[in-house]
C-alpha cells in the first residue's frame, strides 16, 4: 500500500508551478514552465523554409521539435550531450502532442521548429516541455484551436497520484508513469504514453485526475499568457 | 555592408552608439547562482543586457592522465543553441562552440592559474577529480563570449564537491559537502570590437554583425593577460591590440567586481 | 439564445470560449466550433453587436496583395531578385517590376539592387501556394539607405501606422525622422540628428510593448514631449514624398 508521498503532497496535489512567456526575445515565441523543481525552456522558430525539399508538404507547414536536457540537468551523472534515442523519441510524441492544435495551411512548404531544454529536472520532465512548447506558440501568434497541457500521472502501488517526481518514478517496486497531454477546452488527449503496469481501472481513473490537474495547469499558462500584457 | 552597419560605423564616428551607451560601457550584468542547485554541483545565470546564457559543473572521478599524474582534469564545452537565435543550428557543436570553450573558458581557467589542478587530486596516479562545465546559450543578443566566461566561472564558484567514498569508489551526488572548488583569483574575459577605427566593449548584435575584428582579453587581478583570442575577418595592427588589451584589461577589473 | 462569455478589452488566449450561441459571428483570431465562439490567438476582445472580434497582440505575417513590406535582398538571379520578408518563402522582384527605369538586357542586376540591400517594395500578387512577387514601381518604394531597422511583431503595425497615419505622423514630425513601417512589422528609421532618432527609436518600442493599452495616443504624445520638446518642424525631406499613407 501507498500511504505517503516523499514530499508528503496529496495524491491528487501538483507541485508548485509557474510560467513565463517571452523569456527568449530572438525567437518568435518562448516560454518557460517549471513544475516542482522540473524546468522546461521553450523557443519556437519559423515559420521557414524547410529543407531538405523532399520534407516539404505542399499543402501545410510542418512542426518539427527538439527536445534536449542540459549536461547538468539530471539528477546523478553529467549526460552525455547529444541526442539519445529518449530525446528522440520525446522530440516525435511532443510534435503529435501539439499538432492536432495548430492550423499551418498558410504557410505552405515550411518548417516551424521547436525546441526545448530542460535546465533541471525532477520528473515529469517530457509533459513540462510540452507544456512549455504550447505556450510559445502562443506566444508567437500562431492560431491554435486551443492551448495543449500536460501532466505525468504515476500508479504507486495501489494509488494513482498526480505530478511524479523523479523519486517517485524510481520508486524500489516499481511503478506505473503515465504522461498524458490533453486540449483543456474538450478534454481531447494528444499525448498518451504508459511505462509499466495498470489496471484499465486504474488507467480510466488516471485520465479523470490528469483532466482534472490539466485544468489547473492551463490556468497557470492562460496567466502567463495574460500577464506579458497587463501594465 | 548593410544599412544597419553603415549606420553604426558612422554613429560611432561621433561616439555615438544605438542604444546610447559610450565605447565602452557595458549593458546591465546579472549573475544568478544555483539555478540549477538540484541537478548540478554548480551552476549559474549570467544576463548582459537581454543576452543570457547558462551554465553547470558536474564533477565525477576519473584517472589523471599519465603525464600528470598528480592533477585532476577540468572539461569545458559550449553550445550556442538553436533556441537562443535563428542563426544556430542543430546538431554537434559547431566552430564557434568550440572557439568559445577553448579559448574564452579552458584557457582562461587553465593559463590564468587560478585553478590548481593539484587540488582536485584524489590519489596520486590513480583517482583524480574531473569538473565538466557545460555552459549553454539561452538567448543571443550580442557578446556571447563574456556571457559565456562569466557563467563558466559563476557556476565553477558556486559549485560544491558531492560526496565520494574512497572504499567504495561511488560518488552520492545527492549529497553535498561544504567543500567548494578553489579559485586563486578570478580570469576575467572581455571582447572588444573594432568598428572602422573604434574600439567599442559589449557589442550589440548589430553592432558585431558591424565589426570587422575583435579580440577577447582574459585576465587576471594584477592586471596580466592570461588569454587572448581574435576574431573576424580583418587584420588588427599592433597599435589595435596594445589598445583592445589596455581596455580589456581595464574593464576586467569593474567585472570582478560583480563577483565580490 | 446565447450569451458572451467575457468583455470588451478583455484579453483572452487560444482555446478560451468567448461566447455560446448561433447569435454571434466570430471575426479576427476569433472562430466558430459548433455553438461556441473561440479565441484562436492571444488578444484583446471587441464586441461590436453581434461581432465578436479578437484583435491579435502576435500574429504571423502572412502575405496580401497590396501590403508594402520591407526586405533584405538575398538572391540576385537573371529573373530578378529574391527577397527575404520574414515569411517562409523568399518573395521575387520580377525583372520587369525592378525598377521605373528601363532595364537593359545584360545588365548588372546587383547595381540596382545588391545582395544584403533593404528594401521597401509591394506585393503585387501572392499566389495559391503562397509564392509572392513584388513590385518596386510606385511611390515611396525604393532600395533603403543608412538608417536603423527595428523588427516588431506586424500585429502591432496598425496601432504604431495610428488611424490614418495620425500616430507614426506624431513620431516622424516631432523627431524630425522618416520612418517606414513595413506590414510584415519591419520598420525603417533615419534621422539626422542622432538624439532625436534615438528617440523615435525608444517611441517605436513604447507603442509595441503597449499596443493594447488605453490611452497610448497622449502616453506618446506626453512621452515625445518630454523629450524632444515642444519644437515643431515641417518633415526633413520633400524630395521622396509622403511615405505609409494609410
Amino acid at each position: 500500500m501507498y500511504n505517503k508521498r516523499p514530499d508528503n503532497r496529496k495524491f491528487d496535489e501538483l507541485r508548485e508551478i509557474s510560467a513565463e512567456v517571452s523569456v527568449i526575445p530572438r525567437a518568435d515565441g518562448s516560454a518557460m514552465f517549471k513544475i516542482g523543481k522540473t524546468v522546461a525552456i521553450a523557443a519556437v522558430y519559423g515559420p521557414k523554409d524547410l529543407f531538405p525539399r523532399f520534407l516539404r508538404d505542399p499543402k501545410k507547414g510542418i512542426l518539427r521539435c527538439n527536445y534536449n536536457m542540459m549536461s547538468f540537468s539530471g539528477s546523478g551523472e553529467r549526460i552525455r550531450p547529444g541526442p539519445s534515442r529518449r530525446s528522440k523519441e520525446i522530440s516525435f510524441i511532443t510534435e503529435k502532442a501539439l499538432s492536432p492544435v495548430l492550423d499551418l495551411t498558410d504557410f505552405p512548404g515550411s518548417v516551424v521548429d521547436i525546441f526545448i531544454e530542460l535546465i533541471q529536472t525532477d520528473g515529469g520532465t517530457r509533459c513540462a516541455g510540452i507544456t512549455a512548447a504550447a505556450l510559445a506558440l502562443a506566444d508567437a501568434g500562431f492560431p491554435m484551436k486551443d492551448l495543449v497541457s500536460a501532466v505525468s500521472i504515476g500508479r504507486i502501488e495501489d494509488k494513482i497520484v498526480v505530478d511524479v517526481s523523479k523519486e517517485e518514478e524510481d520508486y524500489e517496486k516499481g511503478m506505473a508513469d503515465i504522461p498524458v497531454a490533453i486540449m483543456p477546452r474538450n478534454g481531447n488527449i494528444t499525448l498518451l504514453q504508459m511505462d509499466g503496469l495498470a489496471k484499465p481501472s486504474e488507467l480510466k481513473e488516471a485520465l479523470k485526475v490528469a483532466k482534472r490537474a490539466c485544468e489547473q495547469i492551463y490556468k497557470v499558462q492562460k496567466d502567463a499568457l495574460k500577464a506579458r500584457y497587463k501594465k | 555592408m548593410s544599412i544597419v552597419s553603415n549606420h553604426i560605423v558612422n554613429l560611432l564616428e561621433k561616439d555615438i552608439r544605438m542604444d546610447g551607451r559610450k565605447a565602452d560601457e557595458f549593458r546591465d550584468i546579472k549573475i544568478e547562482y544555483g539555478i540549477s542547485s538540484k541537478s548540478a554541483e554548480g551552476s549559474a545565470r549570467v544576463t548582459i543586457g537581454k543576452t543570457e546564457v547558462v551554465a553547470g559543473v558536474k564533477m565525477e572521478v576519473g584517472t589523471p592522465y599519465p603525464d600528470s599524474p598528480d592533477e585532476g582534469t577540468i572539461i569545458a564545452n559550449v553550445e550556442l543553441l538553436p533556441l537562443s537565435s535563428p542563426e544556430f543550428e542543430s546538431g554537434p557543436p559547431g566552430i564557434e562552440s568550440i572557439e568559445l570553450a577553448r579559448s574564452v573558458v579552458d584557457r582562461g581557467l587553465r593559463e590564468s592559474g587560478s585553478l590548481d589542478l593539484k587540488k582536485l587530486l584524489i590519489k596520486k596516479g590513480e583517482k583524480s577529480w574531473t569538473i565538466l562545465i557545460d555552459v549553454y546559450s539561452v538567448n543571443d543578443d550580442g557578446n556571447l563570449a563574456d556571457a559565456v566566461g562569466l557563467a563558466a566561472l559563476a557556476a565553477i564558484k558556486d559549485a560544491k564537491f558531492p560526496k565520494y567514498d574512497e572504499k567504495t569508489e561511488k560518488i552520492d551526488y545527492e549529497q553535498k559537502t561544504k567543500k567548494g572548488i578553489e579559485l586563486n583569483g578570478l580570469p576575467m574575459p572581455v571582447t572588444v570590437v573594432k568598428i572602422n577605427d573604434k574600439y567599442v566593449i559589449d557589442p550589440s548584435l548589430d553592432e558585431e554583425k558591424a565589426m570587422k575584428s575583435r579580440l577577447t582579453v582574459t585576465s587576471i587581478e594584477n592586471g596580466s593577460v592570461c588569454a587572448l583570442q581574435k576574431g573576424g575577418n580583418e587584420p588588427l595592427t599592433v597599435e589595435d591590440v596594445d589598445m583592445m588589451v589596455e581596455l580589456g584589461v581595464k574593464k576586467a577589473k569593474e567585472l570582478r567586481k560583480l563577483f565580490k | 439564445m446565447g450569451d458572451l462569455k467575457i468583455k470588451d478589452k478583455d484579453i483572452v488566449v487560444p482555446g478560451e470560449i468567448l461566447a455560446a450561441g448561433m447569435d454571434f459571428l466570430p471575426s479576427g483570431g476569433a472562430f466558430r466550433e459548433g455553438e461556441d465562439i473561440i479565441a484562436s490567438q492571444v488578444g484583446v476582445v471587441s464586441i461590436d453587436g453581434r461581432l465578436v472580434k479578437v484583435v491579435p497582440l502576435a500574429i504571423k505575417y502572412i502575405p496580401k496583395r497590396g501590403d508594402m513590406v520591407i526586405g533584405t535582398v538575398e538572391e540576385v538571379t537573371n529573373n530578378g531578385w529574391f527577397v527575404d520578408f520574414g515569411y517562409s518563402n523568399f518573395a521575387l522582384i520580377p525583372l520587369r517590376d525592378g525598377s521605373m527605369d528601363y532595364i537593359p538586357k545584360g545588365a548588372d542586376l546587383t547595381q540596382y539592387y545588391n545582395y544584403g540591400d533593404y528594401v521597401v517594395a509591394n506585393i503585387t500578387n501572392v499566389t495559391k501556394s503562397k509564392q509572392v512577387d513584388l513590385s518596386m514601381k510606385g511611390p515611396g518604394l525604393r532600395k533603403l539607405s543608412e538608417g536603423v531597422i527595428l523588427k516588431v511583431n506586424p500585429a502591432k503595425v496598425p496601432r504604431i501606422i495610428g488611424k490614418q497615419g495620425s500616430m507614426i505622423s506624431m513620431v516622424k514630425t516631432k523627431t524630425d525622422c522618416r520612418i517606414v513601417v513595413g506590414q510584415n512589422g519591419l520598420i525603417w528609421i533615419y534621422g539626422i540628428d542622432p538624439v532625436k532618432e534615438k528617440v523615435a527609436v525608444d517611441t517605436i518600442k513604447m507603442i509595441d510593448e503597449k499596443a493594447h493599452i488605453q490611452g497610448l495616443t497622449d502616453e506618446v504624445s506626453a512621452y515625445l514631449e518630454k523629450k524632444v520638446g515642444g519644437e515643431k518642424r515641417t518633415t526633413v525631406d520633400g524630395k521622396e514624398g509622403e511615405e505609409n499613407v494609410q
